[in-house]
């Protein structure tokens, strides 16, 4: 019953998605969607991180940065078609990733922030200064538009926009699989309590490092598609702007959700874009948004959603179980291993 | 022997927690260790599981020695413990607590899981399975579908415990298992841990709740100020001398 209404509710946005451009023709629209599908895929990489292994990393954006950066550098530099660009800069990613999580891992929780928020500084800085190579301050100027395949061109915005929401749910399939499966369980447990994880036989440090991997890999693969579809890339897309942004989009949303990615980074963008007009004031609202988000709903709208949707689940309880329990507990956010156990238990 | 210690021992900073500590736990027993508090009981046993490495001496398991070895590895030799607090996930279900203790037997790694490969459906499916059975060895198994934060201390701690059994380690250690629940519950306990040890696993514990140590164990080890004081059967430990000095010197006990 509820996993049949959350397939339904997931089948209805994607059909939205897919009729959005035959609906509104409005280039500045599809513009603003684009850019929310692409940055959601990097907030999934940073729920995996942050939401299910519980390590608040604040180099999410500098790694989004290097997938940019490495696309776009093979695409301006080297010619290389964004086809190969696009994996060359996710095993970049991934490989950095790696590299940066062994040190960065022997860190935890605030010293583990600290540290990645140095690692994320330390990327923007090197993309300023190494002006030969990114093109510094004036920024990498005239990455093409993603190579056509056949006859399938992505010169337009129309195709293009397709193209992007292909790649989004590739990342929310894979990220469901993942969060569901033993590893994404793993992940869970290490954020639950470290000492427990390891005394069931988990393996803790190499789990994070899978963790940090596969977040980085996603902010990398994300930002391989932000650099073909923007054109130019300036050293703001690894900046300390875009990482706020990127947890905001996660925190609002709700971490640890499978919907809560989406939902956050679609909503605010679209919400912000109204605000662009007084851009530097942004930062004013957003900041105390994000506060009250945490004091008043800390599992986001995806928790609050999911709230809402058991205390109506609970009025007929349930046969088999006592009186179903309506202790806070349950305003922690949808695990995403309570879907299971529901088509079990039905 | 199963397990055995020789000469362990821990400092922290000058502070001899554990202090030279021989002790064996026979298979198929149940070892107590008991002490006043801060006698470093709960040190020893992270001394055991790879918590804490030790300063000094040896710990040797199934005759290798595990000594100084991390603790995913000890659990995975089959040394599985509980914590005196539980620290299961309150918002998941008793279920999806449990089944993640028998992960480290399975091999599942992130290609399956992100294809969703026949292997991952196997292994989760199995990991249900076993987490059912272990749940149902406890008498939980009609919360297994319950979030852990709505279940009572008592339940919460068979709970914890299905997840120390269900990977079948060979030796539990059990972390003040009757802490926090009331007498008739405390019974109930002991009778689970005399069933566990029927099912071929080997307890230690540590318990400060002296008719359930006394009426459970096979063989008691007393601390006090991290050295062993004795060591026997519980009516030679009542009557120890040293172990009623070690006691009635630091505070009174029931």
């Amino acid at each position: 019953m509820r996993a049949l209404t959350t397939k339904v509710l997931w089948l209805g946005a994607l059909l939205v998605a897919l009729a959005f451009p035959l609906l509104s023709d409005n280039p500045y629209f599809l513009t603003v969607v684009i850019s929310g599908f692409i940055t959601a895929i990097a907030v999934y990489g940073l729920n995996v991180l942050v939401g299910e292994t519980g390590q608040l990393s604040l180099a999410h954006a500098g790694f989004f940065g290097i997938g940019a950066y490495t696309a776009g550098i093979l695409m301006v530099r080297f010619d290389l078609s964004f086809w190969l660009a696009l994996p060359a800069a996710v095993a970049v990613t991934a490989g950095l990733g790696f590299l940066v999580g062994m040190v960065a891992l022997r860190t935890k929780g605030d010293y583990f922030a600290i540290f990645t928020l140095a690692v994320g500084v330390m990327i923007t800085a090197i993309i300023d200064l190494w002006e030969e190579v990114t093109g510094g301050t004036d920024g990498l100027i005239g990455v093409p538009p993603p190579t056509s395949i056949g006859p399938i061109d992505f010169t337009s915005l129309f195709s293009q926009y397709y193209l992007y929401l292909f790649c989004l749910v590739l990342t929310i399939l894979a990220v469901r699989n993942l969060s569901r499966s033993l590893v994404g369980r793993t992940f869970l447990a290490i954020r639950n309590d470290e000492h427990l994880a390891q005394a069931i036989g988990i393996n803790v440090g190499r789990t994070k490092r899978l963790s940090f991997t596969i977040s980085t890999s996603l902010a990398g693969f994300a930002g391989a598609l932000y650099a073909p579809f923007l054109g130019y890339l300036g050293p703001s897309v690894s900046g300390l702007i875009m990482m706020f942004n990127m947890l905001l989009y996660l925190m609002i949303g709700g971490a640890a959700s499978l919907a809560g990615p989406l939902l956050g980074t679609l909503l605010l963008m679209t919400a912000t874009q109204g605000l662009l007009a007084f851009e530097e004031y942004q930062l004013l609202i957003l900041g105390p948004l994000l506060v009250l988000s945490i004091i008043f709903a800390p599992t986001g709208i995806a928790g609050v959603a999911e709230k809402l949707r058991l205390r109506l689940a609970d009025r007929p309880p349930p046969p088999e179980a006592p009186p179903p329990p309506t202790s806070e507990r349950l305003e922690n956010p949808d695990r995403p291993h309570a879907a299971p156990h529901a088509e079990a238990g039905n | 022997m199963l397990l055995r210690t020789q000469k362990l021992g821990i400092d922290f900073g000058g502070l001899k927690a554990v202090d030279a500590v021989d002790f064996e736990v026979a298979a198929g027993t149940v070892t107590a260790i008991i002490g006043p508090n801060g006698a470093g009981k709960s040190t020893l046993f992270n001394l055991l599981n790879g918590f804490h490495r030790p300063s000094s001496g040896t710990v040797h398991f199934e005759g290798e020695e595990i000594t100084g070895l991390a603790p995913h590895r000890v659990a995975r030799r089959g040394i599985s413990r509980t914590f005196q607090n539980t620290r299961l996930f309150p918002a998941a279900t008793a279920l999806d607590n449990v089944l993640i203790g028998y992960r480290m037997r399975t091999s599942t790694h992130l290609w399956d899981a992100l294809l969703r490969t026949a292997r991952a459906r196997r292994e989760e499916e199995e990991c249900r399975e076993r987490a059912m059975r272990a749940l149902a060895f406890v008498d939980a198994a009609p919360m297994a579908h319950q979030h852990v934060g709505s279940l009572t201390q008592e339940a919460q701690k068979r709970v914890a415990i299905a997840l120390a059994l269900v990977a079948e380690p060979k030796l539990l250690l059990l972390d003040e298992p009757a802490a926090g629940v009331n007498a008739g519950e405390t019974t109930a306990l002991s009778e689970l841990i005399r069933r566990v040890v029927e099912a071929g696993i080997t307890v230690c514990l540590v318990e400060h709740k002296m008719r359930m140590v006394m009426s459970i164990s096979d063989r008691i080890v007393v601390l006090h100020h991290g050295q062993k004081i004795a060591e026997g059967a519980p009516a030679e430990i009542q009557a120890d001398p040293a172990v009623i000095e070690a006691y009635l010197g630091s505070r009174s006990h029931a």
